[in-house]
């Protein structure tokens, strides 16, 4: 990742010395993150773009209270994630959705000969659309640690970290997510290689 | 040891980020040699955990960039005692 060639300390005692312009290159490489993090609360991409511009702004004005403990990616998730929390607060609109783990085992769709990757169908508007519906479709709680680690690839120390959890609740909340996703997404994709043979779930 | 598929998928995620137990693997490894289920699973659930971390899912609306940079820029030169 081009952030790891960075060197972030650095800009960013710089920019509390004064050269504040240098915010801007500081947030380029986090500017989808943010964006998508948002997003997957909020549901709405104007909301997401509001609430993201809010993120970065309160990064921007809180940048002396950053300890560098953490890495600034970390930490500017940890501030979209309560930026967008609040905004969903703030909505009577939205159900608030439950923070409870369920219980049990996700049994996963069953499906066969689907070895190649059909990456040439993200292409296609419907599938994307459909993948970003199944994300933001997943309960909070595992949503989150979905985004982190599998969309934002972040590790496993980081995710835990930007979430105020341990790191084998990120471990157990994101096998959660996958077999939800595959179970929801496997079979819907069928129809991508639909001369291929899918098995669903009974 | 044979294990069964529902054991597997247990170890589905672990499998994907190669975090399991060198015991566990190998358990996994051989079900999975002989295992059309599970490895169809294992499939798909690695090839959607590709396609979810696509760039394109996500993408960033247009003018995103130019739009929240003129909002920090006006934040920023705030912040300056002349005024900018």
């Amino acid at each position: 990742m081009a952030t790891e060639l960075r060197d972030e300390p650095r800009m960013i005692a710089s920019i509390l010395a004064g050269d504040t312009q240098l915010f801007h290159e500081l947030i380029r490489p986090y500017e989808r993150r943010v964006y998508a993090m948002a997003l997957s609360f909020l549901h709405s991409e104007a909301d997401a773009e509001d609430a993201a511009q809010e993120a970065f702004l309160k990064a921007f004005r809180n940048l002396a209270s950053f300890r560098g403990e953490a890495k600034f990616g970390t930490w500017l998730v940890s501030i979209t994630l309560n930026e967008a929390r609040s905004r969903i607060r703030r909505r009577d609109a939205i159900k608030m959705e439950s923070l409870d783990e369920p219980e049990g085992q996700t049994s996963p769709a069953l499906l066969r000969d689907w070895k190649e990757i059909p990456s040439e169908a993200l292409e296609r508007k419907e599938v994307r659309s459909l993948l970003h519906q199944a994300i933001t479709a997943l309960p909070a709680i595992y949503r989150d640690v979905f985004q982190l680690r599998d969309i934002e690839q972040l590790s496993v120390n980081e995710a835990a970290e930007a979430l105020g959890i341990t790191t084998s609740s990120v471990k157990v909340r994101l096998h959660r997510a996958r077999m939800m996703l595959q179970k929801n997404l496997a079979p819907q994709l069928k129809e991508l290689a639909p001369k291929r043979r899918w098995w669903a779930w009974s | 040891m044979v294990i069964e598929c529902k054991h597997v998928w247990a170890h589905i995620s672990g499998y994907l980020d190669q975090t399991l137990p060198p015991e566990v693997l190998e358990q996994v490894q051989k079900h999975l040699e002989h295992c059309e289920i599970c490895s169809a699973i294992l499939d798909s659930t690695r090839n959607i955990l590709i396609l979810t971390a696509d760039e394109r899912v996500f993408e960033l609306p247009l003018g995103f960039s130019e739009r929240l940079h003129a909002r920090l820029e006006e934040e920023i030169r705030g912040l300056e005692p002349d005024g900018g």
